[in-house]
């Protein structure tokens, strides 16, 4: 399968959670306020999938991150 | 601390026989008894021929992931970036391995043979050692009893349970900072300074500075078809002395024990692999790179620490936890919060304190820490308690319960 994941870079994230308010369906907060993905059975947690429709929200949270610890890439899958 | 090798006697220009092989030149071997023992490296090997003889001998990392040692440098000899870079990985940050230092103390030459080996097989411009202190000592000594190795740099790696993990390995070559950084991209793409980089384990590496020399086939002489070859297995715990020993692949657990001088009808179970590996029975499985699980354990690092029927196999995966927590680089969230969450929780069960509901918490910790790092730091620490919760679970229940049938406290 094809197509871009937001990836979180933990040794940058420190739980800000401005991408858990832009990105409510796909990510939500961990006990600590980290991202954690809303989708519980996802395999590769640093590596968020991003459906075509996500990709307006998802660059603007990568944009905004006051930390840079987000990133659009593309899936090599 | 002896290594079970026996010198053998000089080379037949077959290999050495049998499965006492990286040891075969004697204790603190020279470069002269290296030579005597091994003969010269073989010209025909030392190309990019030698990507496809390790294909053919089955060849995987023995630092732990037990990767396909062919594929990772065919993957840098592919790249179109040139100046590839090959580093030596002696960095033995697992509190349970010494066979690592032991290899680089006594068989330095076959470890820079085969690093040699391997950068000629992915033309590399750039070569380094990278070691702890005490394992670069012999390595500096052999640099000046050969010529053929000017181009080695040797790396001084800190005394860190991820000083070891490719990443933090590189970071440390670049900065001096030996912690893992986060990647999106392959080693062997965008490595050390943007070049493609293949890191492999020091003993991996002496193998492969005798299979450059004798071949596949000789290779394939020790271990099974699905793992092929010899290890060394730092054996530790609940045995009379901590011994290196070099073992045949899918050897059965228990005669590794019985060669380590260990009764394994005394012991309730062994930790396989390092503090990132899994705990298992002290007989009845192989110690295997391959085969199904139950039937197999994997190797990891090539450890095997041994727990005596008399101790607490939660509260030894307790103190595991405990120090894997201590030993997080601290830059990731869920590593640097979840494991101490996690090694919290474990000292509660490994007290008996906590009751039914600390189960289902442990396995929730579990998950929210796991996948969740630059590193595989946090996957391996909860990959290896998950795997106490398996093993020891009559001693779960009688903990959730309140009590513990055994005396605590880790060999």
């Amino acid at each position: 399968m094809n197509g871009s994941s937001l990836h979180i870079d933990w040794t940058r994230c420190d739980g800000r959670g401005l991408c858990t308010e832009l990105l409510p369906h796909l990510l939500v907060r961990d006990d600590w306020g980290y991202p954690l993905a809303a989708d519980p059975s996802l395999e590769d947690k640093s590596n968020v999938p991003l459906a075509p429709d996500d990709g307006p929200a998802a660059a603007e949270a990568a944009a905004l991150c006051p930390r840079l610890a987000l990133a659009i890439v593309q899936r090599r899958d | 601390m002896k290594t079970s090798a026996v010198a053998a006697g000089p080379a037949t220009g077959s290999g050495p026989v049998g499965n006492d092989r990286l040891f075969a030149a004697g204790e603190y071997a020279g470069y002269h008894n290296h030579l005597d023992a091994y003969g010269p490296l073989a010209a025909h090997l030392s190309g990019p021929g030698l990507i496809g003889e390790l294909e053919v001998s089955g060849l995987t990392g023995r630092g732990g992931a037990a990767f396909p040692v062919w594929q990772k440098m065919a993957a840098v000899a592919s790249s179109r970036t040139a100046g590839a870079v090959v580093v030596g990985n002696g960095a033995e940050g697992e509190p349970l391995s010494f066979k690592d230092n032991m290899l680089l103390q006594h068989a330095p030459h076959l470890v820079l043979d085969g690093l040699l080996a391997a950068a000629g097989a992915v033309r590399a411009s750039r070569l380094y050692l990278y070691s702890q202190e005490p394992g670069l000592a012999p390595v500096r000594r052999a640099l000046t009893e050969r010529t053929d190795a000017g181009k080695v740099r040797l790396v001084p790696a800190p005394d860190t349970f991820v000083a070891g993990e490719a990443s933090a390995v590189l970071n440390a070559i670049r900065t001096g900072t030996a912690v893992p950084v986060d990647r999106t991209q392959r080693l062997s793409e965008t490595g050390l300074h943007g070049r493609p980089t293949l890191v492999h384990n020091v003993e991996t590496l002496a193998h492969i500075g005798l299979i450059a020399r004798f071949g596949a086939a000789w290779f394939r002489t020790a271990g099974t078809a699905r793992d092929p070859g010899t290890r060394l297995i730092s054996v530790s715990g609940d045995v009379p002395a901590a011994t290196v020993l070099e073992v045949p692949g899918d050897v059965p657990v228990e005669n590794v024990l019985r060669a380590a001088q260990a009764d394994p009808d005394t012991l309730s179970a062994v930790l396989a692999g390092g503090y990132h590996g899994q705990w298992a029975a002290p007989s009845g499985a192989r110690l295997s790179a391959a085969g199904p699980e139950r039937q197999t354990i994997r190797p990891g690092a090539g450890v095997l620490f041994a727990l005596g029927r008399q101790h607490c196999g939660l509260a030894a995966t307790a103190d595991v936890v405990n120090y894997l927590a201590s030993q997080s680089a601290r830059q990731c969230g869920p590593c640097r919060f979840g494991l101490p969450a996690l090694a919290d929780a474990w000292d509660q069960l490994a007290a008996g304190h906590g009751g039914p509901r600390l189960l289902r918490e442990l396995q929730r910790l579990g998950l929210l820490t796991a996948g969740r790092g630059a590193c595989h730091h946090p996957d391996g620490t909860v990959r290896m308690a998950a795997s106490a919760l398996e093993f020891f679970a009559e001693d779960v229940r009688l903990h959730l319960a309140g009590g513990c049938n055994r005396q605590e406290g880790t060999p």
